[in-house]
């Protein structure tokens, strides 16, 4: 049996990054945080916050699905131990998908979704347009079809990441901002991180890399690790939410969603553009979100725009995170979360620093190891 | 006939033989993964892309494209989303410079809501773009007329819609396509339309030289198993059109022969 590791370096600092971090702290550990720009400035900053594994899953995504379930299921376990270690926590905020449809071809889209969800045995509703108005009174009156998922939830993924922050910090975490880590080095049987314009290595016992789509940027690790993930550029816009517009749950179309945040503000997401790592906000992409967010919700015609911006998915070839140790011993990967990184981060904290600190392979994670890829 | 050497007969697009008479699109699948593995059980030997200028900046991170080239596809590059000539003769020697292949899928659209062609820009990218030397493919309306012109002036197929595009409505006007085959002298593709895998049997039973979708797999539930029904289809309907099907008729014919029957008597 291998020495429990002591020390852990952590490279990223998005809401998987800091996470796993502040869970290890809590069991004990010694861990340093390597983020290359400011913490929670990229991805999980850009992301809408939504924690809806009803309304995302695909009809090959059942596992994730499982996953994704599970993981809402531990949010309140995982909010209530970050109020143990710091204050001004976000809210979990179950306030359910309603997903519109505003034609025929929509409805047919939703009446397909809705059997695929009543299949799983989901809690699932289909409605007209009327009810859904009833549900919702700020839809469109040419929605004329929807479906209700009340258990999707959703939070403040930027409160979140503040927490989160605080709560590393508190428990003693070492934290180096603009600092990027150019290599991962193997001596003898120690790691050490090595960053750019440090002389001196940082010596740990075991290495996280949860540093999404620029995780492949990293020099020494092993080849095929390389290549594992591929930024996919959403934009999202920002509206502030007034009376004019006071939405009380999600709203999705078979185009585009709104989220009410809890600060008053609405998000309108999201593009999914393959575009390597360019984050440029476009007018084609802000075009598209005004006009299928307006067709579903025509008050937001009057909310003044807050923020445009854009980030990158981490995405692996199938789409699916990939959570485990990789072959280099000692380097553990937690990425590739995609489209469901804050829904997702509960399950992969805890999971993943209980492998590394009690060493034994976590069985919910089964499907979604790096070996998927190299057997 | 020993049914192992059945062959069908190739597609040649521009002197290149294809064993597939299948092109498959590379959109809206549910992650690259199912992509790679639809695309394999399609059979398919050629792959459309749509083409945009900042994902040919390519900076050596991966990207959907290198999946694709990963998969030893000929890559065809579309001019999907461009609304005029202008831009399509653009996007496409772009693709030219970045996927170094001058076959170019000609799309320009004339409107949102359809995507029907706007036939008077795409003629003139389509006579630009064979003047700068490329292998045209026009996506085009199942007019018989524009794809007379198009093929006399050099376009190396014709790529008439079946139905509009992601409408899986399936192949709406036979005898146009059966008029278009007839009047023009290079490959007639089925572009477009195509559902399921009984649509693609019905172009090629048509005697169509190929089938291009995307949808129809990509907006499958499963892609992989369609993909699969695709290939099948596309076959079935090629070879049901080289053994050239039975003449119809509108009273029975009975199919056991008639002639040197047992005569029971009916002696009692």
């Amino acid at each position: 049996m291998k020495k429990k590791p002591e020390h852990i370096a952590i490279i990223g600092g998005g809401v998987i990054g800091l996470s796993i971090g502040w869970q290890l702290l809590r069991k004990g550990a010694k861990v340093t945080l390597l983020e290359r720009d400011e913490v929670g400035s990229h991805t999980s900053y850009v992301a809408a916050g939504m924690l809806a594994p009803y309304a995302e899953v695909g009809f090959e995504e059942i596992e994730l699905m499982k996953l994704g379930q599970k993981s809402l299921q531990l949010y309140p376990e995982f909010l209530d131990q970050l109020a143990e270690d710091t204050d001004d926590l976000p809210t979990l905020d179950r306030c359910g998908t309603l997903m519109v449809g505003i034609d025929r071809d929509d409805t047919e889209q939703l009446r397909r979704l809705y059997d695929f969800r009543e299949e799983l045995e989901l809690p699932v509703e289909l409605m007209t347009g009327t009810a859904a108005r009833e549900r919702e009174p700020y839809l469109s009156p040419n929605v004329v079809s929807a479906v209700w998922l009340s258990q999707d939830a959703q939070i403040d993924n930027r409160k979140l990441l503040k927490a989160l922050k605080q709560a590393f910090l508190n428990r003693g975490g070492m934290l180096y901002e603009q600092t990027s880590v150019d290599e991962i080095q193997r001596q003898d049987s120690s790691l050490y991180v090595g960053t750019a314009g440090e002389e001196n290595p940082i010596a740990a016992d075991a290495i996280v890399i949860a540093a999404g789509s620029w995780s492949g940027q990293l020099g020494g690790l092993p080849e095929k690790y390389g290549p594992l993930f591929r930024p996919e550029k959403g934009q999202i816009i920002t509206l502030k939410q007034t009376r004019d517009c006071d939405l009380s749950c999600i709203v999705r179309s078979p185009r585009t969603y709104l989220v009410p945040k809890e600060d008053k503000t609405i998000r309108l997401g999201a593009t999914s553009e393959d575009k390597g790592f360019d984050t440029e906000v476009t007018a084609g992409g802000l075009k598209y979100l005004l006009e299928y967010g307006w067709e579903v919700v025509p008050s937001i015609y009057d909310l003044p725009m807050v923020e445009t911006i854009a980030g990158l998915r981490p995405a692996a070839k199938d789409n699916l995170p990939v959570i485990g140790p990789t072959s280099m011993p000692g380097v553990y990967m937690a990425g590739g979360h995609h489209r469901n990184g804050i829904l997702l981060m509960p399950i992969t904290a805890f999971e993943v620093s209980k492998e590394i600190l009690d060493g034994k392979r976590s069985e919910v994670l089964h499907n979604f190891r790096p070996e998927r890829f190299y057997e | 006939m020993d049914i192992n050497t059945i062959i069908m007969e190739k597609l040649t697009i521009a002197e290149e033989t294809f064993e597939s008479r299948l092109i498959v699109g590379s959109a809206r699948f549910p992650d690259p993964d199912t992509m790679c593995r639809a695309l394999e059980a399609s059979g398919t030997e050629m792959v459309t892309v749509a083409i945009r200028r900042a994902n040919l900046e390519n900076n050596g991170q991966i990207d959907v494209l290198s999946y694709l080239q990963e998969g030893g596809y000929k890559l065809l590059p579309n001019t999907a989303g461009c609304y005029t000539a202008k831009e399509a003769v653009l996007t496409a020697k772009m693709a030219r410079e970045a996927l170094d292949t001058n076959w170019i899928k000609l799309e320009v659209i004339g409107d949102e809501d359809t995507l029907f062609p706007d036939v008077p820009e795409l003629l003139k990218a389509a006579e630009e773009l064979l003047l700068e030397g490329f292998v045209v493919l026009p996506y085009t309306n199942d007019d018989p007329i524009t794809c007379k012109k198009l093929a006399r002036m050099g376009c190396a197929a014709v790529m008439p819609l079946g139905a509009p595009i992601g409408s899986g409505m399936g192949i709406r006007n036979p005898y146009n396509l059966r008029i278009i085959k007839e009047q023009v002298d290079v490959p007639v593709i089925v572009d477009a339309g195509v559902g399921t895998a009984s649509d693609a049997a019905i172009a090629l039973e048509l005697g169509m030289d190929a089938v291009l979708l995307n949808s129809a797999v990509s907006q499958a539930k499963h892609p992989v198993e369609m993909a699969e029904a695709m290939r099948k289809g596309i076959e079935a309907g090629r070879l049901a059109y080289e053994a050239g099907r039975m003449p119809r008729r509108l009273y029975a014919k009975a199919s056991s022969p008639e002639e040197g029957l047992i005569d029971v008597q009916h002696n009692e």
